[in-house]
């Protein structure tokens, strides 16, 4: 039995979202029981009987991964989310329930990590034990792959991309994935090119990321979450705000093999005033996050090029319940790369971070 | 996506009136001999090229009948004004706001009834095409985009000196113009019109749209205009610059509270674009969005530029577009991007005359069977506009342009340029010796001086054309043209290129021409050479009589004395003196061929270079002599060196005998400056070079070997000898005036000729 004392949080701190991976141990001998001081029991009942805390934070119940052995004990591991503008709030449950009693330590990643150091020091008088977050997200891709047996597989692919009516999530496996190109989508974007696991490089990043979507939809249309902007965007049509290529050239523009239905200039239409008069608070939603997620698709299909990899995993929270960004990007891999490209996805799309900082509390590199 | 932007209404009626600012007949200029148009109509602007043939005036020279004994006349040749026909290519920028009347202009000029078609190209090309056939009943001829663009690109980085700059908005002198390349290709085009095109150029017609974004020119204007309550692109832009960024992007430090140390990521970097935006409570300034969104849309088309540049291995990456097109701040920022993206190692270009691009390639599509590519063209300085900086900040009289016309003309060159061949290293090279816009004290000392002597200038213009009455009004004109070019130099020193004393100079030669002043001293010229020949047989008895060591001193002397006319006695050593290694490399071997860049005419050329020219003859030397195709200043020009060189053979069996055996060539440098740009020389120039495989090149005077050519590296020995007949340049050298420059220089790891003489 691991001697790690519980509770084992894993912790990443991102710019826009804190996500907590929490496990909770089903194999407690009743020794253990006993011994398990009241703050560790009342921590454990709040998380687990819970599936929202407080105002934002939620806990993805359907990533759950029930009856998994971590360091010798089993247990179910839960995957819990807030907006980092409500860490005040977590801190003060945390100061609440007096965290600090149990640990010295806690496994943080994410540049909040070391932005917030000194207000869990302060207010939870915790003290956080920082590591990197590209070092943290591969070892918890890699190990959740690992990991992840039964259900849905966590790893998994768009059949037919190009053609709506057969597209399928198609599941994938993973057994050798080296070398690959990891592409995280959180506020900004992050590519790293992994040859193994301990070997990788940030190949280059874009400030145009899901805080690029967010904000802008915020902007365009008033609405103040994601859900709201995706929910939004579903409704909408973005050919009315971006111009295509057969906008100015009728048809396709075969001198450059360009097709008809390409994008020529994301918001292009917005240039004229009856335009912009003419289109919905849903078809900006669209056109923004279809403008986001092609140039997305855009630089990785130049990073893969110029690192000659084949394989593309994109995780991140941006595609939380985003099927459309995700089915845009496995479109514009194959098609622009001729079906040489293949885009895969990951089910804990955006808890890889903490994922990684849990394993680091357990088995420090 | 390279389109330029269709036309929507709201954008391109605004404010303009539609009067013309200018009298049209200095815009649109030679039309009653224009042919062959073409039309590019962007998304604001329209450009117009046209093609027309000018007539002008030019000094000929011609030898008289000598073997009538010359008595008829005590004059060496005869001078004679003559018309001469060339060609010029027309460029017009102007708002598409004045479109009709441009063209209504254009038809009650247009007298050559063969042209019967104009190309057109632009995204606006189909919406004016009824309009153009109606007004000018010319079939309206679309050629692909893309196509015209890379052909004008292709054709302005081949003609025009310093077309690419590099942009630095922190530096003293924002424009670095890069030297021309001898070899253009390959090189990467990002077009960012409302998208973006890559496009990859590997030869003249060889291209391929290797890639591109939906992110460009149109997003900024369509998100921005959604964004903020500006709908002109030019304004969305002068927001951008008055804004802050960082209240709408979350930076780095924003989400770490520092950098992220361990990727070398700065806490100012942009983590993630209107991030911070991403709340339903809070209200940001136009100003910071449209900076933020201006951020956003330069960083990504850098990065992808970059990538495609790293992709396909080119280094030479140019930007073009609306997008760009002359803004300080889509340069700096994209500038600022490819710097972030490449550490470096590559850098953003931009061209002075992007803006013609389309239009120069639609006007050279429906010229090909004139071969246009065939010639060497030149700009005129006289004719051109020039860059303008576009920043309202930056330069007040700006303002004052939008709604005027921009024009860019060039001249088709009798001559076709390439590089001397003896140049060490061609893409290094640079003429001249001090760039004006760096330096900004000489640059006002040779504006200054340069507007001081324009009084003298316009009464020798006079003078020279004593029997024609009108030639003080030209005179006047040409004062006035050349003045304001000046003033615009003073406010913009960029504006033609890198600002020197040769562009001076040559300004004021093209200004001269425009106004019927070929020659102002070919009658001084004239009298010089005819006084000097008379002296020449004396001069060369008496460097005959003088010993071997003596007379290499002599003839040293005299070349420097020849090129001054205060020549008093210069005790060594000089302030360049290398006079000493050059005598002793004569002891040993003669060089195969020498070719000698000449100066001015009279005691200079017949006095100071032929004897020296017969000295090197004499010992086995070739001799190449080199002169200007046309006239400046007073420098003798390649048919009254025609003349001379034949007048003196009569009297001297050594230039006799150089001749009929051909070891005595003339041949025209292609120029008409005082100055020498030896990377635009005549072609037959650089094959008589080859083929004679000349190991020396000799400049003279201050235009050739001081304001040029001073640093000039060649691959085979040289020398250069000046005199230095301006004191704050003498001055600037640590010397006084009339300080002797004589350099003689072996290239690195060529052996010394002292030890393979011994």
């Amino acid at each position: 039995l691991s001697n790690k004392a519980f509770p084992w949080f894993g912790m990443d701190i991102g710019g826009t979202l804190v996500k907590l991976v929490y496990f909770e141990p089903k194999d407690i001998t009743a020794e253990e029981e006993q011994e398990e001081v009241e703050n560790l029991k009342s921590i454990r009942r709040y998380l687990t009987s819970n599936i929202a805390y407080g105002k934002t934070g939620i806990r993805d119940v359907h990533l759950e991964l029930p009856d998994l052995t971590l360091c010798g004990r089993t247990g179910n591991l839960h995957f819990i989310r807030f907006p980092t503008h409500d860490l005040p709030v977590f801190l003060q449950m945390v100061r609440n329930k007096h965290f600090s009693s149990l640990h010295t330590a806690l496994c943080a990643t994410g540049g909040g990590a070391y932005k917030f150091e000194s207000d869990f020091r302060k207010m939870a008088d915790l003290q956080l034990h920082k590591l990197d977050e590209l070092d943290c997200l591969i070892r918890g891709v890699l190990y959740i792959d690992s990991v992840v047996s039964s259900g849905p597989s966590e790893c998994y692919y768009f059949e037919n991309p190009t053609d709506p009516d057969l597209c399928a999530q198609k599941p994938y496996t993973l057994e050798n994935p080296y070398p690959l190109l990891l592409v995280n989508i959180g506020s900004g974007v992050s590519i790293l090119a992994v040859y193994s696991e301990n070997n990788y490089k940030r190949v280059t990043g874009t400030s145009l990321g899901g805080g690029t979507f967010l904000g802008l939809c915020c902007l365009l249309t008033g609405c103040s979450t994601f859900e709201e902007a995706l929910e939004m965007a579903s409704q909408g049509e973005s050919t009315r705000v971006d111009k295509l290529v057969r906008d100015i050239y009728g048809g396709d523009y075969e001198r450059f093999g360009l097709p008809g239905w390409a994008v020529a200039s994301s918001f292009g239409n917005m240039m004229s005033r009856e335009k912009r008069e003419s289109v919905s608070k849903e078809d900006l939603a669209r056109a923004t996050l279809v403008t986001i997620t092609n140039n997305i698709g855009s630089i990785t299909r130049m990073c893969a090029l110029n690192e000659n990899i084949e394989r593309v995993v994109f995780v991140g929270n941006f595609l939380r319940v985003n099927t459309l960004s995700m089915k845009l990007l496995a479109y514009a891999m194959d098609y622009w790369s001729k079906g040489q490209l293949k885009a895969l996805f990951l089910q804990h799309e955006g808890y890889f971070g903490a994922v990684g900082a849990l394993l680091e509390l357990l088995h420090p590199s | 996506m390279a389109e330029c932007v269709r036309l929507d209404s709201s954008t391109s009626t605004h404010t303009m009136d539609k009067s013309i600012t200018l009298p049209p007949d200095e815009i649109f200029r030679n039309l009653e001999n224009a042919k062959r148009f073409a039309i590019d109509i962007g998304g604001s602007l329209t450009k117009l090229a046209y093609y027309s043939t000018v007539q002008h005036k030019v000094a000929k020279v011609r030898s008289f009948d000598h073997s009538a004994k010359e008595a008829s006349s005590d004059k060496l040749y005869e001078i004679s004004v003559q018309e001469e026909v060339t060609a010029r290519l027309h460029f017009i920028k102007f708002e598409n706001a004045y479109i009709e009347t441009c063209l209504d202009f254009i038809r009650d000029h247009l007298v050559n009834t063969e042209t019967k078609v104009i190309k057109a190209t632009g995204g606006g090309a189909h919406k004016f095409k009824e309009l153009i056939e109606r007004k000018l009943g010319l079939k309206v001829d679309k050629e692909d985009e893309m196509t015209c663009l890379i052909k004008g690109c292709n054709f302005v980085l081949r003609n025009i000196p310093h077309e690419a700059f590099v942009y630095a908005k922190h530096a003293d002198s924002e424009f670095r113009f890069q030297t021309t390349q001898p070899d253009i290709f390959p090189y990467l085009l990002v077009n960012i019109g409302s998208g973006v095109s890559i496009v990859k150029v590997e030869s003249e017609d060889k291209f391929e749209r290797i890639g591109g974004s939906s992110i460009g020119g149109g997003t900024f204007w369509g998100l921005g205009a959604l964004l903020t309550k500006t709908k002109r692109f030019d304004e969305l832009l002068q927001l951008a610059s008055k804004g802050q960024h960082t209240s709408v992007d979350m930076l780095v430090k924003d989400i770490y509270g520092g950098s992220y140390g361990s990727l070398g990521l700065t806490g100012d970097l942009i983590a993630s674009s209107f991030g911070k935006s991403a709340t339903a409570n809070k209200e940001f300034s136009q100003e910071d969005m449209a900076k933020s969104l201006l951020h956003m849309i330069s960083n990504d088309i850098g990065q992808l530029a970059c990538l495609y540049a790293k992709l396909h291995n080119l280094s030479r990456v140019y930007f073009g577009g609306f997008f760009i097109r002359g803004h300080p701040v889509t340069m700096h920022t994209i500038t600022y991007s490819i710097n972030f993206f490449t550490k470096g190692e590559v850098q953003a270009l931009f061209l002075r005359h992007e803006g013609y691009l389309g239009a120069i390639g639609a006007f050279l599509k429906g010229a090909e069977e004139d071969n246009p590519n065939q010639y060497s063209w030149g700009e005129n300085y006289a004719g051109s506009s020039g860059l303008m900086s576009v920043s309202p900040e930056m330069n007040p009289m700006q303002r004052a342009r939008s709604g005027t016309f921009d024009m860019l003309e060039m001249d088709r060159l009798e001559r076709k340029l390439v590089n001397l061949p003896l140049l060490q290293d061609p893409s290094s090279y640079i003429p001249d010796t001090v760039d004006l816009i760096e330096d900004a004290l000489a640059r006002e000392y040779w504006l200054y001086c340069f507007e001081d002597a324009l009084d003298g200038v316009v009464k020798r213009a006079v003078a020279s054309q004593p029997d024609m009455p009108e030639a003080a009004e030209r005179a006047e004109k040409f004062r006035q043209k050349y003045r304001h070019k000046l003033q615009t130099l003073r406010q913009q020193p960029f504006a033609y290129g890198s600002l020197t004393v040769r562009s001076l100079l040559d300004t004021r030669e093209h200004c001269l021409n425009e106004f019927n002043f070929p020659d102002p001293y070919s009658k001084i010229k004239q009298k010089e050479n005819d006084m000097a020949l008379k002296y020449y047989q004396k001069a060369v008895k008496s460097l005959d009589e003088l010993s071997w060591e003596e007379r290499q001193f002599a003839l040293v002397r005299g070349v420097l004395a020849g090129n001054v006319f205060d020549w008093g006695a210069k005790a060594r050593p000089w302030l360049i003196d290398s006079f000493d290694r050059w005598f002793e490399r004569l002891k040993g071997p003669p060089h195969r061929c020498a070719l000698f860049f000449v100066d001015n005419s009279g005691v200079d050329i017949i006095l100071g270079v032929m004897p020296f020219v017969r000295e090197l003859l004499s010992r086995g030397t070739e001799v190449v002599l080199a002169s200007n195709s046309g006239p400046a200043l007073n420098d003798v020009t390649n048919g009254e060196l025609q003349i001379l060189t034949e007048r003196i053979a009569a009297m001297d069996p050594v230039i006799q005998a150089g001749l009929s055996e051909d070891r005595l060539t003339l041949v025209q440098s292609g120029s008409s400056s005082p100055c020498l740009d030896l990377s635009r020389l005549d072609k037959v120039l650089a094959n008589v070079v080859r083929e004679r495989k000349t190991d020396l090149v000799i400049i003279e005077g201050m235009g050739r070997a001081i304001h040029t050519n001073y640093y000039a590296m060649l691959s085979c020995e040289s020398l250069k000898m000046a005199v230095i007949k301006n004191s704050w340049l003498a001055d600037r050298l640590g010397g006084k005036l009339f300080s002797v420059v004589f350099k003689y220089e072996v290239p690195d790891g060529q052996p010394s000729q002292d030890s393979a003489a011994s």
